[in-house]
């Protein structure tokens, strides 16, 4: 029987008349990797809020490891953890001063140790001493990682876990994360812009566009269901409001000047890669 | 990376006591999180020193002026300046918890703590504990000092300074949760009046004359609130030599509910931020 570490059930979140998102289902297999896709204001980081407890939702269901998020979250919360370079840490502690602090607060054991594995394996052990503010954004990220993986998290949220990286170290850290979850079996969503990414780490994609999921399935899947040859053309077909092969295509106007991606494979976004 | 470790290395690990309602380590993590800033931050510390030792040195003088017209204060050499220090203790602790509330906004902060096990209540007994630790920082040296500068000691109170204290951190801690909960839902533009706020009460709180000093009109309102009580019963102490126990108790009732207020309001306000989404917003 397959057991899902997450499952969201026709959640919808509404600010007044504005809906962030609207009955939206999915599920993440345990041990899984599932990206969730979108243009700004999709309702990826709704949803992702929504899943730490950090939001709640108008209404619907959040399942986490089991427990119900609405009524139950401190059950898992030592479970869970979440990585965005959005939410900062404390800009004049130090980032050993910070680790420490968060290690306190799962109540870890083996903290000094865990601290100085996790800096050597992300590369800022002779960033330990300095204060986070003073970083630059790839090394806060690898900081903000390590948060993240402080307490060995059972399901990890992530929103765009390799922001700010130059590509050898974003490369680093996606291995460094598969090897994660090769070892823990850990469940890990995330929020990505990065589609190479995304094909490399996610077994399953949930399209959102507008607060509504409209199409969900294996990067390749969807690649083929489009008539795509790489996921970024997906994601601008479905931002665009473009139909599939076969479909009348809802396309906004181009801006002056500018051609228009076509729709038999050749597109500009793809040839800039 | 070490892949050899297997699932099982995970719970190396983990929490011992996961599903405690309240853990004193996680409150200590957030005491911890505050010794750290202060520790990273000497303009800070000499924050929480320069203004009670102004304050102090400033009616110290104002003292010495009067005392040479004054019968009463002739009596009670002293009334200015315990006035001074005991109303430091009142600013001292609701600026205690707000200011470190504040600096989990600034830091945008909020949302790594609160999705980590830390429980809002577990942040309100770090709020509390390190608003006494700077308190005791801050009017402990300002009362030090006035022992060489003014040979008075507020100290010779004796007992009733420790109940004055008390009474006057409980009001300070549920001023400064009331002005945390405004801040979480205002954001910063609730910061003008979490700083003046408390400003609001000097007046009516007879800190440096009697209640029956004001208008009839105006003292039902003082009386509404503890500082009222304690620095009557400063006076009573200073000026009479008694302690008045029904000052204290009054106080100390008055006190049991205004924290009550404060902390209800802050988890409250908890609640409304997870739902308007505020938690994720705030910041610099």
């Amino acid at each position: 029987m397959e057991s899902f570490d997450i499952e969201v059930q026709r959640l919808t979140k509404r600010y007044g008349d504005v809906a962030a998102i609207v009955d939206l289902d999915f599920s993440v297999r345990r041990g899984a990797t599932v990206a969730l896709l979108g243009g700004n204001g999709a309702g990826k980081t709704t949803t992702l809020s929504i899943l730490i407890g950090l939001l709640v939702p108008t209404s619907g269901r959040v399942t986490v490891l089991g427990e119900d998020m609405l009524r139950h979250r401190y059950r898992v919360l030592h479970r869970l953890n979440y990585s965005s370079p959005y939410v900062d840490l404390p800009h004049r502690l130090t980032v050993k001063d910070n680790l420490t602090v968060f290690g306190h607060l799962y109540q870890l054991d083996g903290l000094r140790a865990r601290i100085g594995r996790l800096s050597e394996e992300l590369g800022f052990t002779r960033l330990l001493k300095r204060p986070f503010g003073s970083l630059s954004a790839g090394q806060k990220t690898r900081v903000v990682l390590a948060k993240a993986l402080l307490n060995e998290p059972d399901v990890l949220l992530m929103d765009e876990p390799t922001a700010s990286l130059d590509p050898d170290m974003a490369d680093y850290v996606r291995a460094y994360l598969q090897a994660y979850q090769a070892r823990t079996g850990a469940t890990l969503l995330l929020a990505s812009h990065y589609m190479q990414e995304v094909e490399r780490l996610c077994q399953d994609v949930v399209m959102l566009r507008e607060g509504v999921k409209v199409d969900q399935g294996p990067p390749h899947a969807l690649i083929a269901k489009y008539g795509r040859q790489t996921l970024e053309d997906v994601f601008i077909d479905i931002a665009r409001k473009r139909r599939r092969p076969g479909e009348a295509e809802d396309v906004p106007p181009p801006p002056p000047g500018k051609p228009v991606a076509g729709n038999g494979g050749g597109t500009r976004s793809r040839e800039a890669t | 990376m070490n892949g050899s470790e297997g699932v099982a290395g995970a719970a190396r690990w983990r929490a011992h006591a996961p599903h405690s309602a309240l853990s004193w380590q996680r409150a200590g993590a957030m005491v911890l999180r505050y010794v750290f800033l202060l520790r990273s931050s000497w303009t800070r510390i000499i924050e929480i020193i320069y203004w009670p030792t102004m304050q102090m040195v400033l009616w110290g003088l104002i003292s010495r002026y009067v005392l040479t017209a004054s019968t009463v204060l002739h009596q009670a050499a002293g009334l200015f300046l315990a006035a001074v220090l005991l109303w430091e203790v009142l600013f001292r602790s609701q600026m205690g918890v707000h200011t470190m509330f504040q600096e989990e906004m600034y830091a945008r902060n909020l949302g790594h703590l609160l999705i980590s096990p830390l429980r809002p209540i577990e942040m309100v007994s770090a709020l509390l504990a390190v608003s006494l630790l700077r308190t005791l920082i801050s009017a402990g040296s300002a009362a030090l000092l006035a022992i060489p500068l003014y040979r008075f000691s507020v100290f010779t109170l004796g007992l009733p300074l420790v109940a004055f204290f008390a009474n006057l951190m409980m009001f300070g801690w549920a001023f400064g949760l009331v002005l945390c909960a405004l801040l979480l839902r205002f954001g910063f533009g609730a910061e003008g009046l979490a700083w003046a706020g408390i400003f609001a009460l000097t007046p009516i709180s007879g800190v440096y004359y009697p209640i029956s000093t004001l208008p009839g009109w105006l003292q039902p309102a003082a009386w509404a609130f503890p500082p009222a009580y304690v620095f009557e019963g400063m006076r009573a102490v200073l000026l009479k030599g008694e302690f008045r126990a029904d000052l204290f108790l009054a106080a100390l009732s008055l006190n049991g509910a205004y924290l009550a207020i404060g902390v209800g309001l802050f988890l409250f306000t908890f609640g409304v931020a997870r739902r308007r989404g505020l938690l994720l917003q705030v910041g610099e």
